[in-house]
């Protein structure tokens, strides 16, 4: 029976947050963009109105009409179906990477947070000196190495986005172990894995589901970044870096080829971090407060 | 509108907007003056609106709060009227706030000297050289010792008294004529706080100086205010002399107030008054307090009651306020004489020669600097405790009344001497260790209920915790047993499913008690159980925890800082300084002569709600840091101090020889006949 009202609430809880989320304006509209993304990135091959390969070489560049509403790029694609498609891989990379992240990261921060002393102090001065590395380099050095597929991108995003995971954790545990319920549950004579299970981890879990969702953010801009770049996906699958790189050069008289996945991008985001935000703000984990000066 | 009082608040209602859009008040229609050299105590119950209404005093509302009608006016100038830089200006200067936690106030990379000079820069134009004795006579104004060299400290090398005085000291710095007062000595030690209030008492004397002090505690009130003002529930309900208020209060409310506080000179465990007050924004038809008062009829269940004049120049909102020596007399039926104690003779808890250590310098500075280790941080502790005795442990705070209960918990491991359970059984010293039914047999309940509940948990799984852990006991057996646990901390079934968030603090308390007796333990550790309570509430645990105690006859070593708690509760009591004992003996021997100095010192600081005791002040407030090497702990502050004797050797233990005060030992030097 208790058993029961226990699952009951944790449903509850969930509803609550959600139904707080949903509340408040950022939520709303964030929640909504992330959704509509998400949407798309689903149904976005059956409603292209073109093929996203299919090159024309009459369109070469044209300007935005009533047949190619965001015009052609310099291959004579459709920009608006490759845009509806170009952010289904970087979803699907960044989407399994960053509940990949969150899991190790969150793993060894509450790790070293019990640990503590010396050894944690130790480690998280070797995690400071590699998060003092700029993150395409170690990125660049990894797929130059293994190659850029989605099998090496995944994990190798998954990694490096775990490792800030780790500072977080860490110091969500430190909040927690010190508080008098651990005590409490220590001078029961609760296992150290039931200490872990029942006190600890759902105080840290609320932490570590914001810094998720704000990692996800960060993932899909380096996602970005490296097709960008030429690292990510290769073409001629869409993909939004990859779709600015290329309109690129021809921006200052076709400028449409960057406006679609522009917008896409940051409205994904945008919408990402704006839930994020709500979510703290509902989860009650949120302390910005405005300053009083 | 003009008025002749300093400060003048009319008809203030205070609120916010809901995020469902409903205007919640939390001040409602409230009216208050203060006159120039008038000091006024604002009471109440948490919740109650006493600091949102000093605040509005200065013009200031928290965030998202706002003055939705009335007026507040100081030395008649329209607060609410004016703007940013104006209220600035007299904000800090004439009308100065001391806030409850004065070391957060402090900022903490700034020197003392530059903190009072920011001050004083703002509301004075000296000259340099003018400015520095300006601040030496400042912090000389609130008995700092040695103002010249505090200059130079940072905050944090003050104790809590310390930093406090140097908040006062800003507050005075732009020579105000109004001080508010936010409960600025809650948390401090009763010494500390005796010497705090002296301090403001003399200063608003001797500046003429109106003062408004909110505090949850009579004691302090009466020791400063001529007049009080009891809030409840966003109202003000009653207002008088502190004299008239605290010796006959005429509101119901007042009346249950004063009856919940301990008194020293009380045998009965303190009346609780019960229910809660309403939240702001609760729908309230008629008197706001009639769910909680014993005179309440149909009338004040419909009726809200005015606020009307009596001849005795109080104000008073009840319509009952004539019969209030009915509710006089029927409560003291209600008073529960302190659970007696079966003399059973045996030892249920043996501490032998108890030392615990926090200093461990590293191998390296030791080895260095060749100087011994540092002297422990409790030490030489032997106590009996007896199976079904409540042993209060009192000190100030440093004195190792905590730790020694994290000891007996197994979570600090002690340096030597051991833990005998039930005279065979030594106990391991780290919990770890220890088999499950030595586990069981204690449990420890914690200061704060918000920090020992967790608050990610519901109150059943909170309670399955201890209950599948000792018994195994799961499906329809672990409800059943759960809310038979709720019933006897008198909480209803519902409560299963609430989150300690959606509880108030009582509440919280009763839950985290109620996790302590599902263990089914022989002894309770109480550590400061009632501090974060409000008064009435904390009867109401008191009360609880003798009733239980009664029922099961279960071992209690209670520990508090409060003198009269302890009391209330304890059959013997321990006195602690620095982690050393002073005195031990039934309670009603060591609140009686012979003292030890320390204990003399504690008991003639206790602030009791009557106007017609002063606190004796007799030792200064200094914070020790560490214990002395050797001789008598309390050497350095004692008031009594033979000389060298006390700084080379150890205090004889001194046993009393009166028949009644059996087991009463002194541990001091001075011979007994002299102790009083």
């Amino acid at each position: 029976m208790a058993q029961a009202i226990t699952h009951q609430f944790e449903k509850n809880r969930a509803l609550t947050v959600l139904k707080d989320l949903v509340s408040r304006p950022s939520g709303a509209i964030g929640l909504s963009l992330v959704m509509f993304h998400l949407v798309l990135a689903i149904i976005s091959p059956y409603i292209a109105p073109y093929d996203y390969k299919l090159q024309n070489s009459y369109l070469m560049l044209s300007a935005p009409d009533a047949v190619h509403w965001l015009g052609a790029d310099h291959l004579g694609r459709d920009v608006f179906s490759r845009t509806l498609m170009g952010g289904r891989e970087a979803l699907l990379v960044t989407g399994i990477a960053t509940p990949l992240a969150v899991i190790w990261g969150g793993f060894i921060g509450i790790l070293f947070g019990l640990v503590g002393g010396r050894l944690d102090e130790v480690l998280m001065r070797v995690v400071d000196a590699f998060l003092s590395l700029p993150w395409i380099l170690k990125m660049l050095v990894i797929i130059v190495t293994f190659g850029s597929g989605t099998a090496v991108l995944i994990p190798t995003l998954a990694f490096f986005y775990g490792v800030p995971v780790i500072r977080i954790a860490r110091a969500a545990t430190h909040d927690v172990i010190a508080r008098d319920f651990v005590w409490s549950a220590k001078a029961r004579g609760h296992s150290r894995i039931s200490i872990i299970w029942r006190e600890l981890l759902p105080n840290v879990l609320d932490a570590l589901m914001v810094e998720g969702a704000m990692r996800w953010s960060w993932m899909l801009l380096a996602f970005s970044s490296l097709s960008f770049l030429g690292f990510g996906v290769s073409p001629p699958t869409p993909d939004w870096g990859l779709m600015i790189s290329d309109a690129r050069g021809f921006m200052s008289f076709a400028p449409w080829g960057v406006i679609g996945p522009v917008i896409a991008l940051s409205s994904l985001i945008i919408g990402i971090n704006l839930t994020a935000d709500a979510l703290a703000k509902a989860l009650g984990i949120d302390r910005a407060q405005k300053a009083p000066v | 509108m003009s008025s002749s009082s300093f400060i003048d608040i009319q008809n203030l209602s205070v609120g916010y907007t809901s995020r469902s859009q409903k205007i919640i008040k939390v001040l409602r229609d409230v009216s208050l003056t203060i006159n120039r050299g008038e000091s006024v105590g604002l009471v109440g119950e948490s919740g109650s609106g006493k600091s949102t209404l000093a605040l509005a005093a200065m013009g200031y509302f928290k965030r998202g709060l706002r003055a939705l009608n009335g007026s507040v006016h100081f030395n008649n100038i329209n607060m609410l009227g004016l703007d940013h830089d104006e209220l600035q200006k007299i904000r800090g200067g004439n009308l100065a706030l001391i806030p409850q936690n004065s070391g957060q106030s402090l900022t903490p990379t700034m020197r003392i000297g530059r903190q009072i000079a920011e001050a004083l820069r703002l509301h004075s134009d000296l000259s340099q050289t003018a400015f520095d004795d300006r601040i030496i006579e400042i912090l000389s104004q609130v008995r700092l010792p040695n103002p010249a060299a505090l200059i130079n400290r940072y905050p944090h090398e003050l104790s809590g008294g310390q930093q406090q005085r140097v908040a006062i000291a800003m507050a005075l710095a732009g020579q105000p004529d109004a001080l508010l007062l936010d409960e600025p000595t809650t948390g401090l030690d009763v010494t500390t706080q005796a010497h705090i209030l002296e301090l403001l008492r003399d200063l608003a004397r001797d500046r003429n100086m109106a003062m408004l002090y909110v505090s949850h505690d009579l004691g302090a009130i009466s020791r400063v205010c001529d007049n009080v003002v009891v809030m409840y529930a966003g109202e003000v309900v009653l207002t008088g002399s502190s004299r008239q208020t605290l010796l006959a209060p005429k509101h119901p409310y007042a009346h249950g107030l004063l009856t919940s506080i301990p008194r020293l000179k009380q045998k009965e465990l303190p009346v609780a008054l019960d229910g809660r007050p309403p939240m702001p924004g609760e729908a309230i038809t008629g008197c706001a307090f009639a769910d909680r008062c014993a005179l309440a009829d149909d009338q004040c269940r419909t009726t809200s009651p005015p606020l009307t004049r009596l001849e005795s120049a109080e104000s008073i909102r009840c319509f009952h306020h004539d019969k209030i020596d009915q509710l006089a007399t029927s409560s003291q039926k209600v008073k529960q004489r302190k659970a007696a104690r079966k003399d059973t003779g045996e030892t249920t808890l043996g501490l032998e020669d108890l030392a615990i250590t926090y200093a461990k310098s590293g191998f390296l500075t030791q080895f260095l600097s060749n100087s011994p280790p540092p002297p422990a941080t409790v030490d030489n502790i032997n106590i009996n405790i007896e199976k079904g005795e409540t042993l209060g442990l009192v000190g100030e705070s440093g004195s190792g009344k905590s730790t020694i209960l994290k000891t007996i918990a197994g979570l600090i491991s002690p340096k030597n001497g051991g833990i005998i359970l039930n005279q065979d059984t030594k106990l391991t010293a780290k919990v770890e260790d220890r088999p499950s039914m030595n586990l069981r047999q204690i449990q420890m309940i914690f200061q704060n209920p918000d920090d020992s509940l967790n608050p990610r948990h519901t109150v059943a799984q909170i309670l399955a915790q201890p209950l599948r852990l000792y018994f195994q006991l799961s499906g329809k057996d672990l409800h059943d047993r759960s809310v038979k646990l709720l019933e006897q901390v008198r909480l209803g079934e519902h409560y299963l499913s609430r989150l300690p968030s959606q509880l108030s603090g009582g509440e919280k308390q009763r839950v985290a008690i109620a996790r302590a007796f599902a263990a089914e333990p022989e002894i309770v550790l109480c550590d400061e159980v009632t501090s974060a309570l409000d008064v009435s509430v904390q009867a109401a645990v008191l009360d609880l925890l003798n009733v239980l105690k009664k029922e099961r006859g279960t071992t209690y070593i209670f520990v508090s800082h409060d003198l009269a708690v302890v009391k209330a509760i304890s059959d013997r009591v321990a006195v602690l300084y620095q982690g050393r004992l002073c005195e031990i003996g039934p309670s009603d021997a060591v609140y009686q002569a012979p003292f030890h100095p320390y204990t003399d010192v504690l008991l003639g600081a206790v602030l009791e709600p009557d106007p017609d005791t002063a606190p004796t002040l007799s030792a200064d407030d200094v914070v020790e840091l560490s214990p002395p090497a050797k001789g008598c702990p309390f050497q350095r502050r004692c008031p009594k101090k033979l000389g060298e004797i006390c700084e080379n050797q150890t205090p004889p233990a001194q046993t009393s020889i009166q028949a009644s005060n059996q087991g009463h030992v002194i541990h001091c030097h001075i011979p007994l006949k002299e102790l009083h």
